[in-house]
């Protein structure tokens, strides 16, 4: 044959399929990249709407009102009863705040339970700290107990203008059987 | 040196003569070991064409229960299965696999090589491929249902499937595995086995599209990979990817589908962009127009193709700054699709035009493909995109992109390269009303879905308000009249293999390339001594 002299294919082959586990391996490295990315633009995220935040309040903004809205889901848990005790309370910035919820646990079982926040305008996450919340760990309930549940928060003097209103939701998920692994 | 200087540049003894000497075994034995470049291609056409089918009946079956309001034919849930598979088995067993089995039997017939770089691997990618096809296809058949959550499989909705949801995340697995070993294989064929003289700026724009594709391919399936990876843990073994109570985001899937799922779309694209720019000169009698430039603005689509993401995803929110930066990265590649266009269409300017049927295809490409190109502009705009999102619009601006853009550009290719591959002329008559009817249906089909999206349809529901109905009903005959025109393809080509007018060598009236060097039908080895190009 006279074709003419063939580079090695083994080593392009070698190239292409380390590309490959490359690219693979990045798929996974999205995971903890979105959660920096999301930490670092402080768009609101879990992350930041799960720790404890220790903000100043000394000098509440006595001039602004802003309105918080409290509302509860529990999506595929079952037969819980959750619920704010009020729908919505007048707030000022700066200033130290407490708001309970009601959990009522009908599974007929133990069951341990998460709740998860989230804060509507996206852009205004960043600007409600907790100082204390019932959603920083796992809630265990024994059959049938019924409890409240704390949150103290504090809206930030730094919220933007623009926002006069913020709705704080909590879906609450049964996670008995992942509570193993997050203790 | 520019493709032109290429279309005499290779002579006679490239191929004819002695070709022959290895005959493949006879009968079925041959199709599951043949290791030849055309059988394997010929494999991922006849392949791809049933995939074409069965992925046309569930369309049918979709627009016959939207033919009129209210709920006739199937249940809703059957319809989302119908709706996830269709999109599957569309996207991964038609499209991807025709521009595979294109790229096998073209490419060494364009660069000069006797056949793929990976002959064993190349054989090993199909079977890959037809099982998960198989696998796919009979999750139908399990209790619980196809997948039903769209072929975008977002979680949470996508954990609910029932038996099927390994089968279909392992079968996506296979055909991921095969596109990535085809894709290698394309790339070591080109890079290492182009004919001596052949430097990349002389490679044919088929060979270039598909190098670039291959890269695409190799850059974002195994991200695709990795994210149904994550949803398999997720169900099985309770990790918290995408599980909010465990501390995951079901966004984060999205960013990780459409990581993959955007440049993706430029994979069934490329090899379409590739094949026009073989048949508009040819068909013109002039060389391309700004050969480089087609070159250049490939490769700048694919590489935008990696930063406007999110542009599917603006609706479940995100700051301002993301919104402009994924609305103007979008609208860039217009740019360079803008020159491809432009390019063409300079490319017939003055030429000596001839309407065969490849140019007809081709024609259409260049018209449909750009009114796909313009609504996804629109759809590119933040406040106008979440009115469309999840909406017809959204439907009829990827379908006319993938049917009369990536689906025309591989019938073209057929149409150019039939021929070539079977040694005989094809209908020219039945091949003419195959591309009218079809051109006529296909708009008959899509074109009132951007009215119903703008009136407020959405897509992936079995039923809707009595308003729509008109345009619903003209969208359903367009699809029937589009399904059963493609029966005149099959026949056609079932028709040109078994016999007909012997084609020459050159086939057409103006052929450029390499391939137009070799006889018709393209013996069993060419080129096994490298031509000599000048």
């Amino acid at each position: 044959m006279a074709a003419p002299p063939r580079k090695s294919n083994g080593g392009l082959v070698g190239r292409l399929v380390l590309m490959t586990a490359g690219s693979f391996a990045f798929g996974f490295a999205l995971v903890p990249l979105y959660d920096v990315f999301c930490d670092v633009t402080g768009i609101g995220t879990r992350a930041q709407l799960s720790r404890a935040a220790a903000p100043d309040t000394s000098a509440p903004d006595m001039s602004r009102v802003v309105t918080v809205e409290f509302t509860a889901s529990v999506p595929d848990s079952g037969p819980w009863e959750f619920a704010p005790a009020v729908a919505s309370m007048e707030v000022h910035p700066g200033r130290l705040y407490e708001a309970r919820y009601t959990a009522h646990n009908l599974a007929g079982r133990d069951t341990t339970g998460q709740a998860v926040p989230s804060i509507t305008p996206l852009r205004a996450a960043q600007y409600f700290r907790k100082t204390e919340c019932f959603c920083f760990t796992p809630q265990h309930f024994e059959r049938d107990e019924q409890r409240d549940l704390l949150v103290r928060f504090i809206v930030d003097r730094d919220l933007p203008p623009g926002i006069d209103r913020l709705t704080l939701s909590y879906a609450f998920y049964d996670v008995t059987r992942l509570a193993g692994g997050k203790g | 040196m520019r493709p032109d200087e290429v279309t005499n540049m290779a002579h006679g003894n490239a191929a004819a003569g002695h070709g022959d000497h290895h005959r493949p075994p006879k009968g079925v034995m041959r199709w599951l070991t043949t290791t030849n470049h055309k059988d394997i291609g010929t494999m991922y056409l006849v392949f791809s064409l049933a995939m074409f089918l069965i992925g046309g009946v569930m369309a049918l079956l979709i627009r016959a229960e939207l033919f009129q309001p209210g709920l006739q034919l199937v249940d809703p849930g059957f319809y989302n299965q119908l709706t996830t598979v269709h999109a599957l088995v569309m996207v991964f067993g038609a499209v991807m696999p025709a521009t595979v089995g294109l790229a096998n039997w073209m490419i060494p017939l364009q660069i000069g090589a006797a056949d793929m770089a990976l002959p064993r691997m190349n054989l090993f990618s199909f079977w890959l491929l037809f099982f998960a096809f198989v696998l796919l296809i009979s999750t139908f058949f399990v209790p619980g249902g196809a997948p039903a959550a769209g072929w975008t499989l977002y979680p949470p909705l996508v954990l609910q499937t029932g038996n099927a949801f390994p089968m279909a995340i392992f079968a996506i697995h296979l055909m991921g595995a095969s596109s990535i070993m085809g894709a290698i294989n394309v790339i070591v064929t080109i890079v290492n086995m182009r004919a001596p003289g052949m430097t990349l700026l002389k490679m044919p724009l088929f060979s270039w599209s598909w190098l670039i594709t291959a890269y695409l391919l190799i850059a974002v399936m195994p991200v695709f990979a990795g994210g149904v990876t994550m949803l398999l843990t997720d169900y099985y073994f309770h990790t918290s990817f995408f599980n909010a109570a465990g501390g995951g985001d079901p966004v984060l899937f999205q960013h990780v589908f459409w990581f993959f799922g955007h440049p993706e779309v430029y994979i069934m694209i490329l090899p379409a962009f590739g094949i026009v720019s073989e048949i508009i000169p040819t068909f013109s009698r002039k060389p391309i127009f700004g050969y480089e430039a087609m070159v250049y603005a490939i490769a700048s689509i694919a590489f935008l193709s990696f930063i406007v993401w999110a542009h599917h995803m603006f609706t479940v929110g995100m700051p301002l700054a993301g919104q402009l930066f994924f609305t103007l990265s979008t609208m860039l590649i217009a740019v360079p699709t803008g020159v491809k266009v432009f390019n063409w269409t300079t490319t017939m300017w003055r030429g000596s035009l001839s309407f065969e049927p490849p140019m007809l295809f081709a024609l259409a490409f260049l018209f449909l493909f750009t009114i796909g190109g313009f609504s996804g502009l629109m759809l590119a705009i933040v406040p106008a995109d979440f009115q469309y999102h999840d909406t017809y619009f959204v439907v009829a601006h990827f379908h006319y992109v993938l049917v009369p853009g990536a689906v025309f550009g591989i019938m073209a290719a057929v149409y150019y390269w039939l021929p070539k591959w079977t040694g005989h002329m094809y209908d020219m008559n039945i091949a003419k009303w195959h591309f009218w009817l079809t051109a006529i249906f296909v708009n008959v089909l899509f074109f009132p879905q951007h009215f119903l999206g703008l009136a407020g349809m959405q897509r992936r529901i079995p039923d809707y308000p009595t308003q729509f109905t008109d345009w619903n009903m003209v969208s359903s005959i367009g699809g029937f009249g589009f399904g059963l025109s493609q029966l005149l393809f099959v026949w056609l080509i079932i028709r040109c293999v078994k016999g007909g007018q012997r084609a020459t060598a050159g086939v057409w009236d103006w052929p450029h390339g390499l391939e137009w060097t070799v006889p018709s039908p393209a013996p069993y080895h060419t080129f096994e001594k490298s031509p000599e190009l000048h």
